[in-house]
This record gives C-alpha cells, sequence and structure tokens, in this order.
C-alpha cells in the first residue's frame, strides 16, 4: 500500500517502474491471494518480457485499489438497489411468501376475537418482569456523557460494546443500600414502550398489545405497569414511588371506564404484583392504605404469565456462580474463553458482582424449603422422565422400568456420584461453623469485587465438603459465601412456610410477595389464573465441581462432564431438568393454582377461583414463523395465539369457566398432591 | 472479473520506452494495450459508476468510523475554542447554586408538536401501527401522502375519529421532546431539569390529542382526567408539594380549559372542587401563549396559508398551485386542517375591543424597528432614518386583520365601500366535478358569494367569526359547539359554565386560589403576523379562491408591509398583545376575570438570532418553538420549581409596550 501512495506522488515513468521492480519480491505488502493467483495465470500464459510483467504487476496493484473499490462500490449498489426493491414492496408480500409456503396462516386472535364481535371491556395492566423492562439513564459520570434519556438496558445494547466498564458500573446499585449509587440515577422506562420490545425486533408485550389493539383497546385502557426491576420491591415504592403510581392508573383506569381492570404480570411481575395487593391495601406508611377491599372493588382478575410462584432453581445457580445452563454449555463448547481474563474484562465476575447488586434477583430464590422442593431422598418431580414431553429430537427409546427415582430435591450436588447415591451414602461435613480465611485475597485480581475473595480457601472447601444441598442449606450456603447480599435479600424477601397466618410479623413487607406466607385479599369475585408452557426441559438441580487454582475466578462451576446418559437423560451438561418452560419449572408455576390457592385454604380465605392454564411447546414449523405461535419458552409465550386468545377473552368479559377451567398438560396436579402442606 | 480496472491517467501508465527495445515485445505490448482499450469502453461506465460508488462509501464509513471513536466531548471543544467558554446550561448553574427539586412538574404541549400515532388504520396503512403519524421523521407522508392525509383528517361533522381509523397522542415524555429528529421541543429544558435532580415521577408530560377540541380529549381520551389524576398523584408522592405547570403555545388554552373543567361538577368536568387549584397548583408559567388568539390561525382557515407559504409562493408562482403530481397540496391541507377543531381555539378573541376596529388598534404608531434596531437583522424596516419616515405609521391600521387590496388596507374607514356580504346567495355554480375529490366547502359557495367576500373588502376582529362562518358553515358549527370567542359582560350569567367558554380568559373567571401565581412568558423582537392584504384568485376553479396579495408592499416603500402581511412584535406567531394582555391588564389585580387576586407575571425574553452556526438554535433564541432553548427563560422556570415566588425571579420584565398598548384597550375590568 505504502508503495502504491508514494508512486502516485512520484510522477514520472521511469522511476515507477524501478519502484515497481523493487517491489517485486515483497508481494506480501499487496498480499492479495487473488492478485498472486492472476499473476500466475498470467505468467503461465504468455512468457513476455520483464517489462511487460512489471506494466501488469503495475496495472494488477493499482487495480487493487481499484477493484476493492469496485466491489464495494458494487455491493453497495446492490444493497441500495434490494433496499429500494424492498421499500417499493407492498407491506402484504412477505405474509404473501409466507402463505404460499406454509398455505394460509390462521388469522391472529385479536383479528378472529374482532370478527366474533368481542369489544374492549375491561382495562388492562401490565407488569413486566426482570429483564424484560427498559432502564434510562438520568444522571451520570462523565463517561456516559450523551447518554442522557438513552437506553442502557433493552434496545440495541451498545454502550456495553463501547464502554464496557462504565455500562456495568452505572447498571450496578450500590452494595449497601440496593439504591443508586451516588451520582448515578438510572430509571425505569415508562409507557407501553418500556417492554413492548426488549431489543429491536425481540418482542415481549408487543405481540400482545397488537392484538388487544384489533378490538379496540388503546393507550387510555392499557397500562404498563414498568418499574426499575433491579430494586427489591419496597424500594420501587421508596424511590420511585412505582406502586403508588400503578395504584393511581389502576383507579383512574377503572374510574374512567367503569369496570375493574385485568391485571397480566409475567415471569417476576408477577410476585410483584403480589406485593402489590399486598401492599395497597396495608395501611400507611409501609402500604398504600387502599383498604382491605381495594382489590375486590378494582381488580376483575390476575392472569398469571410463567410466574415463579415459589421461586427459580436457576437463580441459585446464578447467584452462586453467575452461570446457568447457557452458560455451562458456552463453558463446555469453548473451553477458557469464558475464564479468561481476554481484555482484562473478567466477564462472570463482573457479570456476578453487578447481579449481586441487584436485590430484586433474590426474589426468585426457591421458597417453601424442603417440603416443596423435596429432600435429599425424596421430590414431588421424582417420577418425571425426560423424553416424554421433550419434542422429537429426543424420542430416544425409553424404558420406564430402567428409570429410578431423580434427587431433584438436591439442587446442589459436588459431584455427579453423589447426585445419585442414597443420602445415607453421602458423607457430609457441616460448613456452618467452617472459619473463613483471608489468605484467598489476591491483588492481582484487578478491581473485580466478589464476596469469594473474603472466604479464604477454608470456606470454599468448607462447602464442597457439604457435598450436596436441599433448598434449605442452600440459602445457607448462600448465606454463608455472599453475607453481605444475603443480608440485603433477608431485610426485603422472606423464603419459608407460615405457620401461623395470623402472626402479627406477617404484616412486614418482606414477606409479601411470598404466597406461603401471605393471604391473598379478600376479594371472592376476583379470579387468579395461572398460565404457563410445559415441555421444556427446565434446570431443577445442579451438579457442581470445585474449580481448583481459580486465584481470580468464581471457585465453583456447573460441571459439563456429567452426563445422565439414555438412562438419566434429565441429566445434560452437569444440569437436572424438570418439565416447565424452560426457566420456571411447573412446579413453582402451577402448584400454588394448583392446589396452595384451590379452595378456600388459609392462603386465600376467601376462596378466590384458581385457574391452570397450561400451553404446549411447539417449535415453530419453519424459519419463517419466527418465534413461532404455539411457543411455551419463557418469553415468547407471549406470542402464543391459544394465550393471547385466553387474554382478549377475559378482557373483554369472560371468565374463567368460560374459557374452560384448567388446561393441563403436565403431571401438576399429581406432584402437588406428594406435597405435604397445610391448607 | 475482468482484468481491466478504470485507470485514471492512462498516459501516465505507460511505461516509456525501455532502454532497450525490442519490436516484437514493443508489438505484444501494443496490442494488449488495444485489446484493453476496446474493453474498457465496454465497461469503463459501469465500473467507473461502481468505483466511484464504492469511493464514496469507502470514505463514508471511514468517517462514521472517525466520527465514532471522537469522544463525545470534542464538538463542544471546538466550539468552545472558535466562540469561547460557553456559559453553563442553566440546569448546572442552578446545581451549583444549590437548587433541588421541589415542586412537581407538569408540561402541557402546544398545538402541531405533540406525536400522534396510529392504533387502527386503513389497509394502506397496514404496517403503521404504533407507528407516529406525526412528528418523527414524516416519512410517510412521502411514501402515501393522501394515505396520510387521510388518517391524519378527523370526521368533518363530529370532530372525531372517521369510521376505521384510530389516531392517538403518543404518551409520556416522548410525546413533544423532540418533534422531528434534531428538532428539539422540551428536551433541552427536561434534560436542564434533570440536572437539579428531576426525573419522570416528578415530570410529566400531559400529552393530548392536539387536533380534538380540548372537551372532546376528555370524550373521548380522558386527557383531562388523566391530567388531573397525574397532578394528584404527583402531589401526593412530593411530601404535598404543589405542581409547577408549563403550558407551550396552545396548551396554554388547553391547561385553562382544564383549570375549569377540573372545578366543574361532573358529568361536564372534572367534579374536583373549588379549591382543587388551590391545593394543587403552585404556578402556571404559560409559554408563548396565544392568549387572545393569534392572527396566523385566522389565515390558515381562510385560505390555508400564512407568511411563508405566501412568500412561497411569491418566489415559485404556481408551484403551489399547478396540479402537480395531482396533488393539490394546499387544498388538501386546508381539508384537512379545517376538520381539526383546535385550530379553532386560536380565531382571535375578544373582537374590535381587544384587536381594534377598523380605524384604530392598540399597537397603533408601533414600527417594528424602534426598538432595538441592532437586533433586528430581519426587520421589515430598514434602519436608515430617511426610510423609516416613510413608513407612515397613520396609514397602518392594524385593526383591518383581513382587507381586499392594498389601497383598501390604507384608505381612512369612512372611504371604503363596503358592501354586506352575510345575506349574499351561494350559488352552486363553482361546484366543479373536475375538482377530483378535494373537499374544500368554498365548492359550495359559488362566484357570487365569493364575489359577496370580496366586495366587503375588509375586516375587523369582529367580523371574522361570521366572514367564517360565511366560507366555511360547517367547520364553525362544530368550532362554536366548542368555543366561544367573544367578550363577557356578565361573568355570573350562568351561560358562562358551559365548556366552550372555558378556554376563553375574556369569559371565564380565574379559579379561587390567590396563593396561585400566572407568568405570562413569550419572546419579543421578532416581526409576527398581525393583518393580511388579500385579494380574489380569478379563474381559480378549483382553487382556494382567495389568496394573500404577495405583491402589496416592497420594501422601498410601505416597510411595514411586506409580501401582503402586516407585522408587529411578538415571537413570530403569537403578537406580543395576545399573550401579554391578560397578565399585563386582564388579570393584574383584582378584576372581575380574576376575583381572587392570583398575582401575574409578564416576562418578555428578547429574541436574539445565534451568533454564529455551531450554536443551532440559539439559546438567547425569541421565536415561538425556539424559546424552549432559551436559557434566560428556562433558569425562570427552574428557580420557579425549585420554589422561588415571581418576585424572587424578577417580577415583570418588559421591553415591549405591552403596558402601554394594554392600557389603550378599553376592558371593563
Amino acid at each position: 500500500m505504502p508503495v502504491w501512495r508514494r508512486r502516485k506522488g512520484g510522477g514520472g515513468g521511469i522511476s515507477k517502474r524501478a519502484t515497481a521492480s523493487e517491489q517485486q519480491p515483497s508481494p506480501e505488502i499487496d498480499g492479495k491471494f487473488e492478485e498472486q493467483k492472476r499473476e500466475k495465470e498470467r505468467i503461465t500464459k504468455d512468457s513476455t518480457h520483464n517489462s511487460i510483467k512489471n506494466l501488469k504487476k503495475e496495472r494488477s496493484r493499482r487495480s487493487c485499489i481499484h477493484s476493492c473499490c469496485w466491489l464495494i462500490g458494487f455491493i453497495c449498489s446492490t444493497w441500495w438497489f434490494l433496499l429500494f426493491l424492498y421499500n417499493a414492496m407492498p407491506a402484504s408480500f412477505p405474509q404473501y411468501v409466507t402463505e404460499a409456503i406454509t398455505g394460509p396462516t390462521p388469522d391472529p386472535p385479536g383479528v378472529k376475537l374482532h370478527k366474533e364481535g368481542l369489544k374492549a371491556k375491561h382495562p388492562v395492566v401490565f407488569v413486566p418482569g426482570i429483564v424484560t423492562g427498559g432502564l434510562e439513564l438520568w444522571e451520570g459520570h462523565p463517561c456516559m456523557e450523551g447518554l442522557f434519556r438513552k437506553r442502557l438496558w433493552g434496545g440495541t445494547f451498545g454502550e456495553v460494546y463501547k464502554r464496557p466498564l462504565c455500562w456495568i458500573e452505572h447498571m450496578s446499585l450500590d452494595n449497601e443500600t440496593g439504591l443508586d449509587p451516588p451520582g448515578v440515577r438510572v430509571r425505569p422506562v415508562s409507557g407501553l414502550v418500556a417492554a413492548d420490545y426488549f431489543a429491536a425486533g425481540y418482542f415481549v408485550w408487543a405481540v400482545l398489545i397488537a392484538n388487544l389493539a384489533r378490538i379496540g383497546y388503546e393507550e387510555k385502557n392499557m397500562y404498563m405497569a414498568a418499574y426499575d426491576w433491579r430494586l427489591s420491591f419496597q424500594n420501587t415504592e421508596v424511590r420511585d414511588q412505582s406502586l403508588s403510581r400503578m395504584k393511581s392508573n389502576i383507579e383512574l383506569m377503572v374510574a374512567t371506564t367503569g369496570e375493574k381492570v385485568v391485571v397480566i404480570p409475567h415471569s417476576m411481575g408477577v410476585l410483584y404484583f403480589l406485593h402489590f395487593m399486598k401492599w395497597v391495601e396495608a395501611p400507611p406508611p409501609m402500604g398504600g392504605g387502599g383498604g382491605s377491599d381495594w382489590c375486590g372493588k378494582h381488580i376483575k382478575a390476575v392472569m398469571n404469565i410463567g410466574g415463579p410462584f415459589l421461586g427459580l432453581p436457576k437463580i441459585v445457580a446464578g447467584l452462586f456462580s453467575a452461570e446457568a445452563k447457557d452458560i455451562a454449555v458456552a463453558r463446555a463448547v469453548a473451553p477458557g474463553v469464558l475464564d479468561l481474563d481476554i481484555f482484562g474484562f473478567q466477564t462472570l465476575q463482573h457479570a456476578m458482582r453487578m447481579t449481586r447488586t441487584w436485590d430484586s434477583t433474590m426474589s426468585l430464590i426457591p421458597k417453601g424449603g424442603d417440603t416443596i422442593w423435596g429432600t435429599l431422598d425424596w421430590a414431588p418431580e421424582a417420577d418425571h422422565y425426560c423424553v416424554s414431553k421433550t419434542p422429537k429430537n429426543n424420542k430416544t427409546q425409553t424404558t420406564q422400568n430402567n428409570l429410578k427415582s431423580l434427587n431433584y430435591g438436591r439442587i446442589i450436588s459436588f459431584g455427579k456420584d453423589i447426585a445419585q447415591l442414597h443420602s445415607s451414602k453421602v458423607e457430609r461435613v457441616e460448613f456452618k461453623g467452617a472459619v473463613k480465611g483471608s489468605d484467598y485475597v489476591n491483588r492481582s485480581c484487578g478491581d473485580v469485587w466478589n464476596e469469594y475473595h473474603e472466604m479464604g480457601f477454608n470456606g470454599i472447601k468448607a462447602v464442597a465438603d457439604y457435598k450436596a444441598f436441599t433448598v434449605e442449606s442452600v440459602l445457607e450456603l448462600l448465606q454463608f459465601v455472599a453475607p453481605r447480599m444475603m443480608k440485603r435479600g433477608g431485610a426485603h424477601y422472606s423464603y419459608g412456610i407460615a405457620d401461623d397466618l395470623a402472626d402479627e410479623k406477617y404484616q412486614h413487607y418482606k414477606y409479601w410477595s411470598n404466597p406461603l406466607e401471605t393471604r391473598l385479599p379478600n376479594a371472592p369475585e376476583m379470579e387468579i389464573f395461572s398460565m404457563y408452557g410445559v415441555g421444556l426441559p427446565t434446570e431443577r438441580s445442579y451438579v457442581y465441581k470445585f474449580s481448583p487454582a481459580a486465584d481470580c475466578y468464581i471457585p465453583f462451576q456447573i460441571d459439563t462432564s456429567a452426563e445422565g446418559g439414555a438412562q438419566q437423560s434429565c441429566l445434560r451438561a452437569g444440569v437436572y431438568s424438570v418439565d416447565g418452560d424452560e426457566t420456571v419449572p411447573v412446579l413453582s408455576a402451577g402448584f400454588m393454582c394448583a392446589k396452595g390457592w384451590r379452595g378456600k385454604t388459609r392462603f386465600n380465605p376467601s376462596g378466590i377461583k384458581t385457574h391452570i392454564r397450561e400451553y404446549n411447546h411447539a417449535p415453530p414449523a419453519t424459519l419463517l414463523e419466527g418465534r413461532g405461535t404455539q411457543s411455551g419458552n419463557h418469553v415468547d409465550i407471549m406470542g402464543n395465539f391459544a394465550l393471547i386468545e385466553d387474554i382478549i377473552r377475559v378482557a373483554s368479559g369472560a371468565t374463567g369457566s368460560d374459557l374452560g377451567g384448567d388446561r393441563v398438560y403436565s403431571d401438576i396436579f399429581r406432584w402437588s398432591e406428594r406435597i405435604k402442606l397445610r391448607l | 472479473m475482468a482484468l481491466l480496472r478504470r485507470r485514471k491517467r492512462p498516459d501516465d501508465d505507460l511505461p516509456q520506452t525501455p532502454d532497450t527495445p525490442e519490436e516484437d515485445e514493443d508489438k505484444t505490448f501494443k496490442l494488449l494495450k488495444r485489446g484493453k482499450k476496446k474493453r474498457r469502453e465496454k465497461y469503463s461506465c459501469i465500473d467507473n459508476c461502481c468505483w466511484l460508488v464504492g469511493c464514496i462509501c469507502t470514505s463514508w464509513w471511514f468517517l462514521l468510523f472517525l466520527y465514532n471513536t471522537l469522544p463525545p466531548s470534542f464538538p463542544q471543544y471546538v466550539t468552545e475554542k472558535i466562540t469561547g467558554p460557553l456559559p453553563d446550561p442553566p440546569g448546572v448553574k442552578c446545581l451549583k447554586e444549590g437548587l433541588k427539586p421541589k415542586h412537581p412538574v407538569v408540561f402541557v404541549p402546544g398545538i402541531v408538536t405533540g406525536g400522534l400515532e396510529l392504533w387502527e388504520g386503513h389497509e394502506c396503512a397496514e404496517d403503521l401501527f404504533r407507528k407516529r403519524l406525526w412528528g418523527g421523521t414524516f416519512g410517510d407522508i412521502y411514501k402515501r401522502p393522501s394515505c396520510w392525509l387521510q388518517h391524519m383528517s378527523l370526521d368533518n361533522e363530529t370532530g372525531l375519529d372517521p369510521p376505521g381509523i384510530r389516531v392517538r397522542p403518543v404518551s409520556g415524555l416522548v410525546a413533544a421532546d423532540y418533534f422531528a429528529p434534531g428538532y428539539f421541543v422540551w428536551a433541552v429544558l427536561i434534560a436542564n431539569l434533570a440536572r437539579v435532580g428531576y426525573e419522570e415521577k416528578n415530570m410529566y408530560m400531559a400529552a393530548y390529542d392536539w387536533r380534538l377540541s380540548f372537551q372532546n380529549t376528555e370524550v373521548r381520551d380522558q386527557a383531562l382526567s388523566r391530567i388531573k389524576s397525574n397532578i394528584e398523584l404527583m402531589v401526593e408522592t412530593n411530601g404535598g408539594q404543589k405542581a409547577v405547570i408549563i403550558p407551550h403555545s396552545m396548551g396554554v388554552l388547553y391547561f385553562l380549559h382544564f383549570m375549569k373543567w377540573v372545578e366543574a361538577p361532573a358529568p361536564m368536568g372534572g367534579g374536583g372542587g373549588s379549591d382543587w387549584c388551590a391545593k394543587h397548583i403552585k404556578a402556571v408559567m404559560n409559554i408563548g401563549g396565544p392568549l387572545l388568539g393569534a392572527p396566523k390561525a385566522l389565515s390558515g382557515l381562510f385560505s390555508a396559508e400564512a407568511k411563508d407559504v405566501a412568500f412561497a409562493r411569491g418566489i415559485a408562482p404556481g408551484v403551489l398551485d399547478s396540479d402537480l403530481f395531482q396533488l393539490q397540496t394546499l387544498q388538501h391541507i386546508m381539508r384537512m386542517s379545517r376538520t381539526w377543531d383546535s385550530t379553532m381555539s386560536m380565531i382571535p378573541k375578544g373582537g374590535e375591543t381587544i384587536w381594534g376596529g377598523l380605524d384604530w388598534s392598540p399597537e397603533e404608531g408601533y414600527l417594528p424597528f424602534q426598538r432595538k434596531p441592532a437586533n433586528l437583522t430581519t426587520s421589515r424596516c430598514s434602519h436608515n432614518d430617511s426610510d423609516t419616515k416613510r413608513c407612515d405609521t397613520r396609514r397602518i391600521n392594524y385593526g383591518r386583520l383581513i382587507s381586499f387590496g392594498r389601497h383598501v388596507a390604507e384608505l381612512h374607514s369612512s372611504d371604503i365601500d363596503r358592501v354586506e356580504f352575510r345575506g349574499a346567495v351561494k350559488g352552486k355554480n363553482h361546484a366543479n366535478s373536475s375538482c377530483r375529490d378535494v373537499w374544500t366547502e368554498y365548492h359550495n359557495m359559488g362566484i357570487c358569494g365569493i364575489q359577496a367576500i370580496a366586495e366587503y373588502k375588509s375586516y375587523t376582529a369582529g367580523d371574522l367569526l361570521d366572514l367564517l362562518e360565511f366560507v366555511a358553515p360547517k367547520m364553525m358549527e362544530r368550532g362554536t359547539a366548542h368555543y366561544s370567542h367573544g367578550l363577557a359582560d356578565n361573568l355570573d350569567d350562568p351561560k358562562y359554565a358551559h365548556y366552550k367558554y372555558w378556554a376563553n380568559p375574556l369569559e371565564t373567571k380565574l379559579p379561587k386560589a390567590p396563593d396561585m401565581e400566572i407568568f405570562s412568558m413569550y419572546g419579543v423582537g421578532i416581526p409576527t403576523e398581525r393583518a393580511y392584504v388579500y385579494r380574489l384568485t380569478p379563474a381559480a376553479e378549483c382553487y382556494i379562491p382567495f389568496q394573500i396579495d404577495n405583491t402589496a408592499g416592497d420594501t422601498d416603500e410601505h416597510v411595514c408591509l411586506k409580501d401582503g402581511v402586516y407585522t408587529v412584535d411578538g415571537d413570530e406567531t403569537v403578537p406580543a398583545l395576545s399573550a401579554g394582555f391578560m397578565c399585563a391588564k386582564g388579570w393584574r389585580g383584582k378584576t372581575r376575570f380574576n376575583p381572587s387576586g392570583i398575582k401575574t407575571y409578564v416576562r418578555e425574553y428578547d429574541h436574539n438570532p445565534p451568533s454564529n452556526f455551531l450554536e443551532g438554535r440559539g439559546t438567547q433564541s425569541g421565536a415561538h418553538v425556539d424559546i424552549m432553548g432559551n436559557f434566560q427563560l428556562i433558569e425562570d422556570v427552574i428557580r420557579v420549581a425549585a420554589g422561588a415566588s415571581g418576585e424572587q425571579v424578577g417580577g415583570d420584565r418588559v421591553y415591549t409596550d405591552i403596558f402601554k398598548w394594554s392600557k389603550r384597550i378599553n376592558l371593563k375590568l
């Protein structure tokens, strides 16, 4: 390249030729493979004199730049031309193509029900879950200049790549208070745009909104209760008055339309709305002071989508070692990439440090202890076998008699053999008293702070020696490995089962999001739906390994080498899975509506009707369908036509029994039966 | 790919004859060259194009890359190098002074600036669900203009949605922070408030559909209820601190309407009780409010044009009028904007008492250059003294809002022969089916009707309503159901409880809220449309039969009349009289319009054009919209929001003769 430039300035022909011949032995400067090839061809074709060769080389060198430009120009022009064609294309063209290939697509539920004559009746409130809501910057450090009111979370995530450290700094909360760090204000986006699309083209609520709009809904009777999903539930009220805002907006919509609202929470929003229902009836200053009949007056139905009522095993892995199935697989595929200190990023450590400042994650820790999730040798789902529900790709032959029950109750086991041994054979060494040392602290780890540095080698060893953890001991484990985080968590959430719900301590807000420690409001006409996808393997328990010599790294990892093979197909890459929507196990999403709240129980004193609606997962038939219209996946279910149809029917006035009551594919009732919970 | 490439300087590339040339080689060389030449001709054109495009693309990408790697503070650095250190933006300045958010803030956007999005439409707009039709890039106007017009129009009878179409206001701060990309409206104010600590929980954008009449925004969208509920929520969550309301442009009238609505009993009103405003509002800081209407709205309704359109017509006659692409631009615009009831809220109010009669007007004697000649680079008058004498102020009759012909505009009223138009027979003979489907009510008027209008020759504010009712009866039928433009004799008359009077400050009382403060903040120093010289367009079969006479006035003689438009001082859209009168006189002290003696302040901001290109739209602008970026105004707003009273901000701040003009208006108080 430099030669060419010199030549351009050089002027005279002779000198040029001189340079050219000098150039001859160093072709790697222009270095293009094509050029060499072409040159060779020419040499074989006509064996002429040097001068001609030189001339050609000279040309070919010039032509390299030219051909680059030409190529780029050609590509650009073609691109523009195609873009133009695309823009000039009638809007219905893609649909036409799809129809030509797959046959006529069914009407979207909105259109179908519009034809049936359904009309907007009840106002609708959406409560988004964790992660899906957008967050924008209102005040930041100088490194975030120019991003005022731009999205840090959601949208394109462009800033993560441009300035990762700055981004992490702004997304983290204060480690002590769980609120804003000084000088940083990141706030939730408000309005329907908060969570209609998570990233460009990746819908969350957009499909549901579009279908509701078909029967006449618009912004005046749809409200997105956006909140900062990083904060603990009560802190969203303390900092942003999000709960007051939701109350005020529901009241406004009820007043202007004269109808009660239908609330549609998704994922963590389910717990948030449980919290809201207790908050709104509690007296100020802790609550909203709406009085004990507020819910009865304002809410027609709560239609929970994929709600982790009883928590998520996935979150345990997330909090314990900042990984879940996906990350474990990625680590197995490309060992070393995530763990390497590339660019000094220490990706997982940073991710862990950031997520551990988010109090909300702790609302998802499994609740109800061993009664719900199983002990060392017992679990409600023990007889689940994995091939039954999973689609054709794992339809290997299963011999049912070969199947022995799985110890799902051991949420974390160190080593595959321990996961399978009977409890009497497992030798466990108590870790709770173990001395933490500071010899693990290593200054060379950069500034990534996670509490593992304070544990010391002894502490880590002690954890591994305990070998198998049930849900109850996992809580102790988390308290052991991350005491500060759990201190904040313990102030905002509780994970137990109430013996006596009338106990005064249950007035405190930390119990409000735990369905096992609260009563439902006194609203006999209200209905509660639990709608979730089934048919996808969902993380339930983990096989861990102790990663040795981990100086700067998280000392525990999911043992991706643990495979169940044909006999135990539930164990894959160190993860035991059960039926669910890929994130929430059926048990967590369905138990409360299947048993805990069914009929008049102590958790549901006014006998609110509950309905279970399961949606069996069917992967999209063709690529053209995108994320599918029959998906059961945790987020993709928001585009499931059957689910949308149910919601629209309820929003336009139907009751749960009009929809057909329960709709069940999994063994949820049998499993619930096995759980011995006093009702 | 051919070996051939484009070569810029073929002669240069030819090798000089080698030192020891041999004939054969030379021949082969020449043959080779010739062959190439032939092929070159064949390919070179396309190749050249591709090459060029490639070059441009590559360099563009390179620049883009450079731009992206540039530290974000670079443009500011360059600006500072050129113009010297910038003053701190008001937010930073106030933060340094230790100001903190105290009162929640409510923005009420004006006409046109709020975004509208599609919720239900016809097939032609199928893929535009929840996309902006108004605001943003306006891309769809160009792609499918008639479809766009169809969706933006309202129903001609009801003033509500046409069947099958639902276009709804965007909600949230994004509704009006930027009108189009890079064209800020509220964004600068929001950013500065955020500096002192405001965020979405204590800032609320009261977005509404600005096409609807004010009461219909409540009927269709419950927009007023929404504002009420949100103000109540913010006051409650902010520890009982009252809200500071910042309406802009038409939002000022909208908020006047709101204040009456919220106290009126249900079902017509919000049922907040007579002390709602006193309990919830600390101050109303009107920015550029056309409290008494804007003459610009009049010309818009009458002939769908204003100064800018008339000027464009002057430069390129025929373009707008010719049937280019069968678009009939102006007619379509007129048809669309006439379905928007809200435009009628800005017809000049108060009649001749306020706006002047045939031979007098409050601003008479005003010459644009009198005040600050240095600033008025765009002045209609030349700065030369001898020239200014020729601008005979006695001949300017601002009171005649519309005159047919320049001589009529200048004659004394006794010399004008006016023929009453009110009884004139409308004929059908003007209707022409060749005009396609553009419906403006002029088609129903007939030539007789049109002629009759021109015969009346000059119209004052008092004649306006009759004129509009004559030319556009259907529109005015809707308009008079929702607005009133008169002057109340007796405010206690029970008829004034009707909502159509609520947006007219001359026909309502302010709420009973002695602690409240009302600010009137507006830009001055820019020539603002005040009166028009019209002409009858001959042989206008499909066109609007009236046009602003852009030949009237020229820079040499009648310097105050240019392109058929008489201008006064104002912010380019709203004359100072309209924005300032109520606060300067109508509401000052305890008057019948302000029974509880709410304190009022007039804050004028003198226009200073941006000193150089880098400043964008300027930090000292007085223009109707650009004033939202005026540092002085923003500082005032922040101070009040942080708790200051009108006195602490500095009371009145006046550059024009607004008090003198107000005094001339003979209004019973």
